[in-house]
């Protein structure tokens, strides 16, 4: 597998659009913190476009980079490799390449403006974090809509609309739902909602250690309990790591029954 | 070498494979004919654990290959179509290749065989289709594996390469390799395999060497031969 | 005829003879007259004066009852009460107790020990005391004309259960506070039932309730305090007439965590004072005819959260910037109103140059609507589609209250 991972990556590593993606984000970086040089604000705004972008880029690169390499895993399968470490290599590839230009393309400007000198470090290192988390949750899910469509419109699609569900839908649905049933305890079930959205998850993590905490453990007993303690941390982070595993399990699954 | 037994294989309401048996002998180089359509490559896949069976099994050395993946080693697979990525040089897949086999390989030898030697530095986009074969031909004969599989390995040759093939086919013969062909190009096929399997429908309708071909049609010429099984079974 | 003449040449005479012989007592570990400060407080008479000379004296409830004395300690005098009692109580008149510190108060969950306990006490000084380990710190009841100055008092207590208040005035009136660093109690300055007191410069800071605390209180005055990371910044009562002014709210993070908090109000002014990084920076309940004039509002997580039952609240001239929740509001307008701020989340024009926004400014989010009703929906801060709805309410408005809205949103943070 860990040859597999290897050349998908140096594949990658030498496609134009991780240093595009590279790019932007340092690009993005480097006018957050000129226009604003408080460090703690940027990562604010940083941390909403990392909440909508990544994903979104995490989604089509693994979409792409699954049909893209569609004749090469057909050549790989004649070797004498198990399958599933195709499919896993080439999934770690990804998801590692593009984590890499995340983590760059943030951390190089942050740490040129002072970052490790700041008392915002753990912050941005929680945004990092999840940054890399959502990269892989949302890879995966977008390896597991691949694995699951032969037709590439179809595939690309459906990873689209996955994204825009998560990113957008998602909390729409979950609002309607809390105003509308606004006369029943909420407490847990806004709690399980968050959990369930692995956008929400990567959201809430950056916001309980953005100081911001004291705003959501206001609403009762149950939020006090889960934001103002290190429980909501361990329980958010232990989530995302779920949210991993799942999709990461279904590529290994799968791959094991289909058909090439 | 490798048997197969009672090989069912559907995608979805497609049956393509309908209870296949055959058998492939060792040092014989087998070519697996049929119509478009017929399972040819579905059967290659599945002898290759790329596709995996809705019923029967197939053993490859005495071995089922279900979940297996080491029987591999031995086998050398020519892929039909070489559409490799394209943002990568041919030396660099060439090496990648054999770094995932981990094998000696006369690497060398053939690039000098089929004149690659300028195009190693290339990225294969930028390749035509008939050095996309060549390279797609040096991958598979490079580690000289006792069991060689060639889906198509004609397509996009020119006559002088088609004839440098052939050469190196003859040669791997002589070395005792089993090996199994399908090819649309009959005089390739007759020039090369000594046993033919016909397949149709999923099912197998002719087992058995040229000459035996030949006879039971009652017709000398291959192509018409061929043509003959099609035409008695009303296809 | 002479009975009441000689009672007056009686009277003049003990008057002289006191001016005359008002004399200085020096209390020492060992070496002078005393070595006892209750001792010394025994012996004096009204108008001596009582030097504690440096060293540590094991005293508690030491007691002066009806006796105008000036007690000052001097650099190290410390009065270790070792967890015996009070410190001193008092009944007097004209009195001053100047350097001084006291450590080591009884803890007590019935009474309410204190390093200084005033009673009926009228025309007093407490300066310059140090009070470590403090249970009550300064605790005055049914006292006037007061000035405590310039003390540091500062407590260990964890829970709001085993911890006093700073300084604790109760049915008190014309005392003056100022200068005094409070830390670590229950309240920072508590009061209840005191009127025309002036709070000013002080700094309250890490108490686990309130920095200020009023109860039933009116006419006070406090300004230029600092209130910083207590429970909840400053919370003004059941009181009237209270003058807020130039002081700085910080840090009162925490679930149920406001700058200040306001119930029951009347007639009141808050200017020029400064709320940052607060939970809520002004919770406002059931409060009438308040003038907020002038104040910044800096990074909290609701600037202002008016609840309900509030009438003629007026908003001008501040400056809301970069708040989570600019406002949230309950209820009906009534007569509240929002004119001439700074909104940093403000994306009018000003075509005309005169430096108020051609479009009013809606300082309600619909978001912030929802959250009120649905307090739940706050997991879903910042996400984006909540950015997206928030954008639709202020392209029309349908949701938020159609008459809440600063019709003069000012293009330039203002200054004072």
């Amino acid at each position: 597998m860990f040859k597999i991972l290897k050349y998908s990556f140096y594949d990658l590593a030498r496609s134009r659009w991780s240093y595009i993606y590279f790019l932007f984000y340092l690009l993005l970086s480097f006018v957050l913190l000129f226009l604003n040089n408080d460090l703690s604000k940027a990562i604010i705004t940083l941390m909403n476009v990392v909440l909508i972008l990544v994903p979104l880029i995490g989604t089509i690169f693994g979409v792409m980079y699954y049909y893209n390499s569609q004749e090469f895993t057909t050549l790989l399968m004649a070797q004498p490799i198990k399958r599933q470490s195709i499919f896993l290599g080439q999934y770690f590839g990804v998801a590692c390449s593009l984590s890499i230009s995340l983590f760059f393309g943030l951390g190089i400007p942050f740490a040129m403006y002072g970052l490790f000198q700041s008392a915002v470090v753990l912050n941005f290192i929680i945004l990092l974090v999840t940054g890399v988390f959502l990269t892989f949750i949302f890879t995966a899910l977008a390896y597991n809509i691949a694995l699951s469509n032969l037709n590439k419109i179809k595939g690309f699609g459906y990873a689209i609309l996955l994204w825009l569900f998560l990113a957008v839908i998602y909390d729409g649905l979950f609002l309607i739902a809390l105003v509308m049933f606004q006369e029943y305890p909420l407490d847990n079930f806004s709690l399980i909602g968050m959990l369930l959205n692995p956008i929400d998850l990567a959201r809430t993590l950056i916001i309980l250690k953005l100081d911001i905490s004291a705003l959501l453990g206001y609403t009762g007993a149950v939020f006090k309990s889960f934001f103002d303690t290190n429980k909501g941390f361990i329980i958010s982070f232990l989530m995302l790591i779920i949210w991993v595993l799942l999709p990461v399990l279904r590529i290994y699954l799968v791959s094991k029954k289909k058909d090439f | 070498m490798v048997v197969v037994q009672d090989l069912h294989k559907n995608f979805k309401k497609n049956l393509v494979l309908q209870g296949l048996n055959l058998n492939i002998e060792i040092g014989k180089t087998t070519a697996i004919l049929g119509p478009n359509g017929s399972g040819k490559t579905t059967l290659i896949k599945i002898i290759l654990g790329m596709v995996i069976p809705s019923k029967g099994e197939v053993k490859f050395n005495d071995i089922n290959i279900k979940n297996n993946w080491i029987y591999r080693k031995e086998i050398d697979y020519l892929p039909q179509i070489a559409d490799f990525p394209s943002n990568i040089k041919v030396i660099e897949l060439i090496n990648m290749i054999k770094d995932l086999r981990n094998k000696p390989a006369k690497d060398q030898e053939l690039i000098k065989y089929f004149n690659l030697g300028k195009y190693l530095n290339t990225n294969l986009g930028n390749l035509s289709g008939g050095y996309k074969q060549k390279v797609n031909l040096l991958l598979t004969f490079m580690f000289d594996s006792p069991f060689i599989i060639l889906d198509e390995p004609t397509s996009g040759l020119d006559p002088i390469s088609l004839i440098k093939l052939k050469d190196y086919i003859k040669k791997e013969q002589q070395k005792g390799k089993t090996i199994i062909i399908t090819s649309h190009v009959m005089n390739f096929v007759e020039e090369i395999a000594n046993h033919i399997i016909f397949i149709l429908d999923g099912k197998v309708y002719f087992d058995g060497s040229l000459k035996n071909l030949k006879t039971q049609t009652n017709n000398d010429d291959f192509e018409h031969a061929i043509a003959n099984i099609l035409r008695d079974n009303n296809v | 005829m002479t009975t009441l003449n000689h009672f007056l040449i009686l009277l003049l005479a003990l008057f002289f003879c006191h001016s005359v012989n008002a004399k200085t007592l020096n209390i020492c570990v060992t070496g002078c007259s005393y070595n006892s400060i209750q001792k010394a407080v025994d012996e004096a008479e009204s108008g001596d004066t009582l030097i504690i000379k440096k060293g540590v004296y094991k005293e508690f409830d030491i007691t002066i009852y009806k006796k105008s004395l000036y007690i000052s300690g001097e650099k190290g005098t410390i009065i270790d009460v070792d967890n015996k009692g009070y410190g001193f109580r008092v009944e007097a008149t004209d009195i001053t107790l100047k350097n001084i510190t006291i450590k080591n108060i009884l803890m007590s969950y019935t009474k309410e020990y204190a390093a200084l306990f005033l009673f009926k006490s009228y025309d007093f000084v407490l300066e310059n005391i140090k009070i470590e380990g403090a249970f009550f710190g300064i605790l005055i009841q049914k006292s006037k004309d007061g000035k405590i100055l310039n003390n540091i008092i500062s407590g260990e207590g964890t829970t709001e259960a085993n911890t006093g208040n700073a300084i604790h005035l109760w049915h008190s009136e014309r005392i003056v506070i100022q200068n005094n660093k409070v830390q670590k109690m229950r309240d920072g300055i508590y009061i209840e039932f005191g009127n025309f007191c002036i709070i000013n410069n002080n700094v309250s800071k890490n108490n686990l309730r309130y920095g200020l605390h009023f109860m039933f209180s009116n006419d006070n005055v406090y300004t230029n305090n600092m209130f910083n990371n207590n429970g909840a910044g400053v919370a003004v009562m059941f009181s009237k007439k209270i003058k807020m002014i130039n002081n700085t709210f910080k840090k009162n993070w925490g679930p149920t965590s406001y700058g200040l908090l306001l119930k029951e109000i009347n007639d009141a002014e808050i200017k020029n004072n400064l709320f940052e990084d607060n939970t809520i920076g002004i919770n406002v309940d059931g409060t009438n005819r308040i003038n907020y004039t002038e104040n910044t509002f800096y990074n909290n997580g609701y600037a202002v959260k008016v609840l309900g039952a509030c009438y003629t609240n007026i908003f001008t001239h501040n400056n809301f910037l970069h708040n989570t929740f600019d406002l949230s509001y309950s209820g009906a307008l009534n007569s509240n109103k929002f004119e001439e701020n700074y909104w940093s989340s403000y994306v009018g024009y000003d075509l005309d140059k005169n430096g108020i926004g051609d479009v009013p400014y809606r300082p309600v989010k619909l978001y912030s609507y929802l959250v009120n009703r649905t307090p739940e929906a706050i997991v879903l801060l910042r996400s984006l589609f909540i950015d997206i709805v928030d954008f639709s309410e202020k392209v029309s408005p349908v949701f938020t209250p159609e008459n809440l809205v600063d019709n003069k949103p000012l293009m330039k943070k203002i200054e004072w």
